[in-house]
């Protein structure tokens, strides 16, 4: 097939950038988006252009590397998919297939499609962990774990950090983000004992970094390419709402 | 030289905790005097880099990637093995201890692997500890499954995304020490030089791969864990940034590389559709839990899979190997698809590929349990192929995967270049000839939560502190030789991309230097490498420059060390004259075609001594004796 794509070009952080079109032909329904993107940058560089920078690197939707908006959609038009594990059958021979960087104020752009995510680290330092150090810790088996509470904390730590969620909500938010981490360490006996002191440093470090609140649009779970439920955010807010008196009274 | 793993002396059972008392300790005041820089933040540097920080030692942890969570080690779905027991099922430290070794055809450290399997279990307690979720039952206990080369159910899994889970553990055991101050992280960063003063590593030159600046961080000690280098076959199972350029930077300053031709092809992959592949998929190995491997009977039969009845089947695993059958290790089962294919028995685009039929096991157990246990791999599998895997059998074939192969490390993990320790799939310790499954993820963390802490103290405790900083002479020369290599791939301006070269590269390795060697197929490597390697330097193109963001000014570095790399691990491969695990030469093979090991002329490790451009690499062994297990012909049969 071939292919019209409109792709969005930027030199740095302060350059104005634009969409800039460049043709893809002969797309093989078995290529991979990023494979399409790789044979039109061959391309653009025998011709002497600089190549399309975005970012990428397991190419099986795992790592979180991978982060576009494609016709105006976090990670494409496929369900619980990542830009590395879209496959060019579900496009058409003729499309026109506009190709944005995640949009974000938290997430300033280096270039071209590749975009600054170090605020979500940021975040994950603020104290989604549980504080434990290598060693003294008990048998494994010795923390019984029943397999419903073991399966919902695994449905949120599914989550890969990509930034999709932030990039698809309307006022820029990180709460489904934060919500997965909280979630699964809250529901686990071991996360349990920080878990008020971990909910208020995210929450914290979430206004500190500039991403928007919360307003119910679930446009984060729709992108989401591991379907983390908003679930983790209506808990995220009982346990914000529970940890505030509770920090409270231990500073008094 | 004859070189000396220095492990312990005494019982085997007995010499991790006997060398630990023996090793020296820096007292918990002195510790924040030292700095340590890890490159790699994957499960063994991630797991180092946070062990030390809570120690009191100060780190700087290097990544190429975006975030420390990114690094390779999440894609591993699997699961990760030990000697736990909880299955009642006749497991215990030795037995991973012995299916290890014979796993790895006996081409590893006896006591290097026992104490491997010894850490096994205090790994899993530390995961739990984290809240990783692994797998668990209704009342509460963990799960296991079984993994190819054990007849126990020892592996501990989180769905199809184990690697992910145990990551995620250690990067944030590492962002909390991140908020504790003790250890600082350097993302979108590459090392590009390791800095030897007087003799020890005392530092690395990186590049900033978001501002191009080129620059020097020195500390006490170097831990490299940055993994493995099969993309040296272009296509394989490693992401896309993977690479040797850490290691064979090292390798050039003097760290001898050890068996570099011992590489894994994993059997259970997405068959390639075509010109335009830039990696390949893995599917797990737990698949061959319940999936069954077949190819039609008739080579070259067109009917649909579901068409072709039972007895025209070959299930040629368990046919061939029946106390194992489809669990048999990996390096048996990617030849043996390999032959079937060979003598044109395989299906699919140019026959290329064997059936992993779930049938019979949907057919036992049900759709839902099936989907329960395998939900996310059959999704990733029809998103690649439009195939679904519930009606009709996948279609599979072997693929790079692993390096067993790497840097050369003693018993501490220290290499023969003092203040240089190396871990995890970086390092050559643990896995001999062929890994298997589940034992990557064992051994990454068991280098940097239990090992590495132990043994870098000896070291610094035997060093000042502080000797060495970045004005120094050898800093100096280091940033201008790394400068002047990528000014001068810039200034090339040839006429191909370096992905081309890279593909010509993977097609002289997979073809030749793939899953069957010959003398005649090593030397012709040998002949064509250096060929594309001169070619590359004078017509690759590499737009841009080096002042910014540049994806193929990084790949440019890469691939260039890989067309040196390439030609090391075809050397290795054509002086090994025997077949051993994934290691196997057409020349030494029994009549029933099983690989041929030579006990007597190769019980050893190759470790290479770089010499200069252009001179061919001095060979040191390190002979490999073995007090606790018998040298045995390694059968699955």
């Amino acid at each position: 097939m071939d292919l019209t794509l409109h792709v969005w070009r930027q030199k740095g952080p302060e350059d104005k950038g634009y969409l800039a079109t460049y043709k893809a032909t002969d797309v093989s329904a078995d290529m991979s988006f990023l494979e399409m993107l790789d044979v039109v940058n061959e391309g653009l560089i025998k011709q002497g252009i600089e190549p399309i920078a975005f970012d990428h690197d397991c190419r099986e939707g795992i790592c979180g590397t991978c982060s576009q908006v494609i016709n105006g959609d976090a990670h494409g038009p496929q369900a619980r998919t990542t830009v590395c594990q879209l496959h060019m059958r579900q496009f058409k021979d003729g499309d026109e297939i506009y190709i944005e960087p995640w949009r974000s104020r938290a997430f300033p752009i280096i270039r071209d499609l590749v975009v600054d995510r170090s605020a979500m680290d940021r975040l994950m330092q603020a104290g989604g962990y549980v504080s434990v150090s290598t060693g003294g810790v008990p048998d494994a088996n010795a923390i019984l774990i029943p397999k419903q509470d073991a399966d919902t904390a695994m449905d949120a730590a599914e989550c890969i950090g990509c930034g999709a969620c932030v990039a698809a909500c309307p006022n820029g938010s990180a709460m489904l983000f934060v919500a997965a981490k909280v979630g699964q360490l809250a529901r686990l006996p071991q996360g349990r004992a920080e878990a008020a002191h971990r909910v208020c440093g995210m929450t914290e470090a979430m206004l500190k970094e500039g991403f928007g609140n919360c307003s119910n649009h679930y446009d984060c779970e729709a992108a989401c390419p591991k379907g983390i439920s908003v679930k983790f955010i209506a808990q995220l807010n009982r346990e914000y709402a529970l940890a505030l008196p509770r920090l409270r009274k231990e500073e008094k | 030289m004859i070189l000396d793993g220095k492990c312990p002396t005494g019982p085997l059972a007995n010499k991790w905790d006997k060398h630990r008392q023996d090793l020296k300790l820096v007292n918990p005041a002195n510790k924040r005097k030292y700095r340590v820089i890890v490159v790699g933040t994957g499960l063994a540097g991630a797991s180092a880099a946070a062990t030390l920080g809570e120690l009191g030692y100060r780190v700087d942890a290097f990544c190429y990637q975006d975030s420390p969570r990114r690094a390779h080690s999440i894609a591993a779905q699997g699961g990760i093995n030990a000697a736990k027991n909880y299955q009642n099922d006749g497991d215990s430290i030795f037995r991973l201890f012995f299916d290890t070794i014979k796993g790895g055809d006996f081409r590893a450290r006896e006591a290097n692997v026992y104490r491997l399997a010894q850490i096994s279990n205090a790994i899993i307690d530390q995961c739990v500890a984290q809240g990783v979720p692994f797998a668990r039952d209704y009342a509460g206990y963990l799960e296991n499954r079984s993994f190819g080369g054990a007849q126990v159910s020892r592996t501990f899994f989180a769905r199809g995304q184990t690697g992910q889970q145990l990551l995620l553990g250690a990067y944030q055991a590492l962002s909390r020490q991140v908020a504790a101050g003790t250890v600082r992280i350097f993302p979108r960063t590459e090392m590009l030089d390791l800095v030897l003063v007087d003799g020890q590593a005392k530092g690395i030159t990186v590049r900033d791969l978001v501002s191009g600046e080129i620059r020097c961080h020195a500390a006490d000690a170097v831990i490299l864990a940055t993994g493995g280098y099969v993309n040296v076959f272009n296509l394989s199972t490693n992401a896309m940034g993977c690479s040797v350029t850490a290691t064979w930077r090292a390798y050039k300053k003097g760290a001898f590389f050890a068996n570099p031709c011992f590489t894994q092809i994993h059997p259970t992959c997405i068959p390639v559709t075509g010109d335009h592949q830039s990696k390949l998929t893995l599917m797990s190995e737990s698949l061959r839990n319940d999936g069954r491997i077949w190819v039609p009977k008739k080579a070259g039969d067109e009917r649909q899979p579901r068409d072709i009845p039972e007895s025209e089947r070959d299930y040629y695993l368990e046919r061939k190997y029946p106390s194992f059958g489809n669990l048999a290790p990996r390096d048996i089962a990617s030849r043996a698809a390999k032959e079937v294919c060979d003598a044109g028995f395989g299906v699919g685009p140019g026959r290329r590929g064997v059936y992993l039929d779930f049938g019979d096991a949907i057919a036992r157990l049900g759709e839902d349990t099936i989907r329960a246990r395998y939900g996310n791999l059959f999704d990733m599998y029809e998103r690649i192929t439009d195939e679904n895997a519930y009606q009709q059998p996948m279609r599979i074939y072997p693929a790079p995967h692993y390096s067993m192969g790497g840097l050369w490390v003693d018993y501490n993990l220290q290499s023969n270049i003092e203040g240089l320790f190396v871990l995890g799939e970086a390092n050559f310790s643990d896995h001999g000839a062929n890994r298997l499954g589940a034992s990557a993820l064992m051994q990454g963390l068991a280098d940097g939560y239990f090992i590495v802490p132990y043994t870098i103290a000896d070291y610094l405790a035997r060093t000042d502190p502080n000797q060495a900083d970045t004005s120094h002479e050898a800093f100096r020369q280091s940033r201008e030789e790394v400068t002047r290599q990528t000014e001068k791939l810039l200034a090339i301006g040839g006429s191909r991309t370096v992905g081309a070269f890279h593909r010509e590269l993977g097609h002289i390795m997979w073809e030749n230097v793939g899953m069957a060697r010959s003398a005649a197929s090593l030397k012709d490597a040998l002949q064509a490498i250096p060929e594309l390697r001169e070619e590359f330097w004078q017509d690759v193109r590499i737009p841009g420059s080096g002042q910014q963001l540049n994806q193929e000014l990084e790949k440019a570095g890469r691939v260039a060390d890989f067309l040196e790399f390439g030609e090391l691990l075809a050397r290795d491969a054509l002086h090994r004259g025997e077949s051993c695990g994934g290691h196997f030469r057409v020349e030494h093979q029994t009549s029933d075609g099983e690989a041929l090991r030579n006990d007597t002329d190769f019980a050893y490790v190759a470790a290479w001594q770089y010499q200069g451009e252009g001179r061919i690499p001095e060979l040191h062994k390190e002979t490999l004796t073995f007090e606790n297990v018998e040298l045995a012909v390694r059968s699955y049969k």
